[in-house]
């Protein structure tokens, strides 16, 4: 009798998820990144999110319609200038090279004398070279409802081109390494009514919102999962959205003013979040929820 | 009027092709309201045809619930290298698209 009240005791202990957890972490075979903390447990619903995610980028993505299109833009003549992007627009690889250019920047462009992110770059390009207006461009610049931006196209195309390649932003080169630093103070400054910074939610490990893990961006892995999955196309609504998108959403959520479109703040934040996710495999056009 | 394009992948990997279609459509239900209110009208895929080298392999009728730009997969046996696929659709305001490809190696 008694030994069957131990044996119950066991499994009890063994069964319950706290313990069974302790012991993985205790077994220390294991390096401690790779143990779950109750903040990082996906549930199903997640699980089987990430599966259809998988296939879908596999498979066939809706944002290659964009991609298509994007195609289209950058080769045509358009614009007051009447040239096209592929025959005047340089992506820090040459003029009109599209192969590898969305994993090396943000960078730094001399002819412009700033840093750039790869859709401040297609605009000033847009601007500069083909002759739109930039506020015609900032006028709208994401998509919404059945409106894609022109620009959104273009980023869109342009990152597909760098699909399967590492990312390689030049931190090496002073003006970008001074732009990370920049980024680094914008992800701690704390403002607004709740007194919220980016690091408030994103600079420590197993943090969530309900139920959706935020990345440590601070961390190469954490950084990789905001970056991949940009440009991407988002089930709900059905729009294309870009990583400036992104960082305006942020802002929204920390209740901050929104930002200048394709700004120098904006530029900072990629580059800092894309530059820590230096050395790893960019996976190309996402597909969200 | 709107351009519907549509991207087609055909990979042919031992017997079996794998063809993918990405499909540019609205799929509106006809359930939804704009930011006026007002109703926004159905319009939606109605018959979707598969054909290669003008062989018709497949027709599927499609109703509103399937999603905006959908994509379709499906897999086929006894294609050959370099066959025509041609994707087609008719949806129910009588809007037409196609795309084509060719069966190239997976």
């Amino acid at each position: 009798m008694k030994h069957r009240i131990a044996l119950a005791a066991i499994l009890a202990l063994v069964l319950h998820p706290a313990y069974a957890q302790e012991k993985a972490a205790r077994k220390g075979a294991k390096p401690a990144a790779l143990v779950t903390s109750p903040a990082e447990q996906k549930d199903a619903a997640t699980l089987e999110f990430e599966k259809f995610r998988t296939q879908m980028e596999q498979e066939g993505n809706p944002a290659e319609l964009h991609e298509m299109r994007g195609e289209e833009l950058w080769k045509a003549k358009r614009g007051a200038k009447n040239v096209s992007l592929a025959e005047s627009c340089d992506l820090g690889l040459g003029v009109g090279v599209v192969k590898g250019a969305y994993v090396q920047m943000p960078r730094y462009f001399a002819d412009a004398g700033k840093v750039m992110d790869a859709e401040r770059r297609i605009v000033w390009c847009m601007v500069e070279k083909q002759g739109f207006k930039f506020d015609d461009l900032a006028k709208r610049p994401f998509a919404g409802g059945d409106y894609t931006p022109e620009q959104t196209a273009l980023v869109t195309y342009v990152a597909a081109q760098s699909t399967n390649m590492k990312i390689a932003v030049p931190l090496k080169d002073a003006h970008v390494r001074e732009v990370y630093e920049i980024g680094k103070e914008v992800v701690n400054y704390r403002a607004g009514p709740y007194d919220f910074s980016c690091n408030t939610c994103h600079g420590e490990d197993g943090k969530r919102i309900r139920m959706q893990n935020l990345p440590n961006l601070s961390t190469p892995q954490g950084a990789l999962t905001a970056v991949l999955g940009w440009p991407g196309y988002r089930m709900t609504g059905s729009v294309m959205l870009t990583h400036q998108w992104r960082m305006n959403d942020c802002f929204r959520q920390q209740r901050f003013p929104q930002p200048q479109y394709a700004s120098d703040t904006v530029t900072a934040l990629l580059t800092y979040m894309t530059a820590n996710a230096n050395g790893h495999m960019y996976k190309g056009l996402g597909i969200k929820r | 009027m709107a351009t519907y394009p549509i991207r087609i992948r055909a990979l042919l990997k031992g017997d079996v092709t794998s063809i993918t279609a990405i499909v540019s459509h609205p799929m509106e239900t006809g359930l939804r309201k704009d930011d006026a209110g007002k109703t926004i009208p159905a319009q939606f895929i109605q018959v979707l045809t598969v054909e290669v080298n003008g062989k018709k392999m497949m027709e599927s009728h499609l109703n509103t619930a399937v999603s905006t730009n959908p994509v379709f997969n499906f897999k086929l046996k006894g294609a050959k290298l370099g066959d025509k696929v041609v994707v087609s659709w008719t949806d129910n305001t009588g809007e037409k698209g196609s795309g084509e490809t060719t069966i190239i190696p997976g």
